[in-house]
């Protein structure tokens, strides 16, 4: 029964098996014996799975057991399990606290600007790859802009930091030929944002524009023949057929993002803020992890990071019922 | 349907402007590399003055020859290469079984186990309970705690089970009918028919291994065990503090700028290297991993 997936056209062995198991069934019936007999068969798949479920637990599932240290007067001595609970003290405390109420709004003002300047570019890119003829023009443009998404953040902060700093940085050395003083861009709060986000930009935008390159591959080509027989350029072409059909993915896209919000890459933020600006810089899990790695504040750092964890779990499921409804109705 | 001589003026202009556009998006993207390495070879003084723009400036080796002098680079590009090739096999001796089994239909529970895998994309503990799991199974400052509590994520593990699934069950057929179990059939059939999906899952957990930095800076204290993103990131700190100072030295053979610049150079060329590698793959695996959960 339990094989009665497998169809097994001419396999003998299994058809036998099958028999006796039906036979059995039906006289001695019991779920125990059914259960014994199946693991007997099958245990192999189970060993299979233990390790990674064990680790699943040991790793990811056992720390959301620890969350509850949000609710709770943690010591280090008492422990998870003993320390007193105090309700939702820490989460009073979280929001008449103006520098995390300041990392919420840094992080959705970040991922705003993200999505504002960072979602169109990989699309951008995509639909301009798909313009040029010339095939090792275009395969050597992509492997140069696909590298950046390969190349670690502490490496692209480096090279930040080299490139924008006040004495030794290229970018004030140009600065400097227009007879102007130099900046300190690392260290001014206002530079922060458009930095950050230009890195995003530079660093994801050719990687980011593959799924687009790929949906426009799956355009029909017929669509572009009788376009060109009713006369129509490349650039209309553009806008009336490419545009249109890569829209579902370009949607799809959209709700993912929009459900990762308070999602920034949080690594590269650490890298290069500065305490001048964390006044733009400062997102949620940098607040965490200096509340709570750096000052010890374990309780109230976990209370933000349950916050920002609930947040973030209700976006995505929300932005995945959206992308499953919309891929459901879509054509492909 | 893209013919050049089929073009017409307006068509031609088009494409062009947009060649050009590319090829300016390309340069821009390429130039931080190219601006890190003329620095790696400029002298100290003419890197703190600015004067590097394209080429080095007084090309020397100075600041290659200080870094191959300081055990620690040495160190931690060792326990790099521990990191990446020890949590590499590591993951994928987690992954591959672990995918078989949940790819398979007999497997009681298989909706709720696949539930249970995927549940940890959407919701994440966070920084602190991880940290202090971390501590609690005595981890801390561990190479073995790095090596084995990045080892599976939930995307590499439904990527897998999602190729696994779509290998038609008349390949294992006839092992089956040779009497091969289970762990006959994963060796066999399937690993040899995913090689393209192993690939790429090797190839993330390479790259990610080999960037890693959060977690080592937080969970390693003993400089003998650092990574080598660690070890750029204690270099990079001490030059921006420098720069506060903003201190020039006229005679600097190396400063701090051609030093970091020199090991971010030594630690983008392993990079170079396999990157053609991965290039062959990771387009195949963004689209695998664009498959629903």
């Amino acid at each position: 029964m339990v094989q009665g997936n497998t169809p097994a056209p001419g396999s003998a062995i299994e058809s036998v098996e099958d028999t006796p198991d039906t036979l059995h069934d039906t006289f001695t019936d019991s779920r125990g014996s059914r259960l014994y007999d199946h693991f007997k068969r099958e245990w192999q798949i189970y060993v299979m799975l233990l390790p990674t479920i064990v680790w699943f637990l040991v790793f990811l599932y056992k720390p959301m057991y620890g969350l509850q240290i949000a609710f709770k007067d943690y010591s280090i001595f008492r422990g998870v399990a003993n320390s007193p609970w105090i309700g939702l003290e820490h989460f009073e405390t979280l929001f008449s606290n103006d520098q995390f109420i300041r990392a919420v709004t840094n992080t959705i003002k970040i991922s705003a600007l993200n999505l504002l300047f960072g979602f169109p570019a990989p699309i951008i890119l995509a639909l301009m790859f798909n313009e040029i003829l010339h095939a090792t023009y275009k395969k050597t443009a992509q492997t140069i802009v696909y590298l950046p998404h390969f190349i670690s953040s502490v490496i692209i902060a480096g090279i930040v930091i080299t490139a924008f700093s006040p004495t030794a940085g290229i970018v004030n050395t140009i600065i400097g030929w227009f007879g102007l003083d130099p900046v300190y861009f690392l260290t001014q709060p206002q530079w922060f944002r458009p930095i950050f986000v230009g890195t995003g930009i530079w660093q994801e935008a050719g990687f980011g524009s593959i799924v687009f390159l790929a949906a426009i591959a799956g355009v029909n080509p017929s669509l572009y023949e009788s376009a060109v027989v009713d006369g129509a350029n490349r650039w209309q072409m553009m806008w009336k057929i490419t545009i249109p059909s890569i829209l579902p993915t370009i949607l799809i896209m959209l709700i993912i993002r929009i459900g990762n919000i308070m999602e920034v890459s949080f690594e590269l933020v650490i890298l290069l803020y500065h305490p001048a600006t964390y006044e733009t810089a400062d997102v949620v899990n940098t607040w965490v992890y200096r509340q709570g790695l750096q000052s010890g504040q374990y309780d109230l750092a976990a209370a933000a990071g349950l916050f920002n964890a609930v947040v973030a779990f209700v976006l995505v499921m929300t932005a995945n019922t959206l992308s499953r409804r919309f891929s459901q109705t879509s054509l492909w | 349907m893209m013919n050049w001589n089929l073009y017409s003026r307006g068509d031609k202009f088009f494409a062009i402007v947009v060649s050009v556009l590319i090829g300016m998006f390309t340069v821009a993207t390429l130039y931080p590399f190219i601006y890190i390495a003329a620095v790696s070879f400029s002298s100290g003084f003419a890197a703190q003055a600015g004067k590097v723009v394209l080429t080095p400036i007084d090309a020397t080796l100075e600041a290659y020859g200080y870094i191959i002098k300081d055990p620690q680079f040495w160190i931690s590009y060792r326990n790099t290469f521990i990191y990446t090739i020890g949590g590499t096999l590591m993951s994928l001796a987690f992954i591959i079984p672990g995918a078989y089994a949940l790819s398979r239909r007999q497997l009681k529970g298989r909706r709720f186990l696949n539930l249970f895998v995927a549940f940890t994309m959407w919701f994440n503990a966070g920084l602190i309970p991880f940290f202090l799991n971390m501590r609690d199974l005595n981890l801390l400052d561990s190479m073995f705690g790095i090596i084995l509590a990045f080892a599976v994520n939930a995307f590499n593990i439904i990527l897998l089970r999602n190729f696994f699934e779509a290998i038609p069950q008349s390949f294992e057929e006839a092992a089956r009918m040779d009497g091969a179990n289970d762990f006959q059939v994963l060796w066999k059939v399937f690993i040899p028919l995913s090689k393209p999906a192993i690939a790429t899952i090797t190839l993330f957990c390479i790259v990610s291994r080999w960037n890693g930095f959060f977690w080592a800076m937080v969970l390693l204290q003993s400089e003998e065990k650092i990574p080598l993103q660690v070890f750029l990131r204690h270099t990079i700190a001490n030059l921006s503090d420098n720069d506060e100072f903003a201190i020039v030295q006229t005679d600097a053979a190396f400063s701090a700028e051609t030093v970091t610049a020199a090991i971010i150079v030594c630690s983008i060329i392993p990079v170079l290297i396999v990157y053609p590698f991965i290039q062959k793959y990771f387009e195949k695996g963004i689209l695998l991993g664009g498959v629903k959960e």
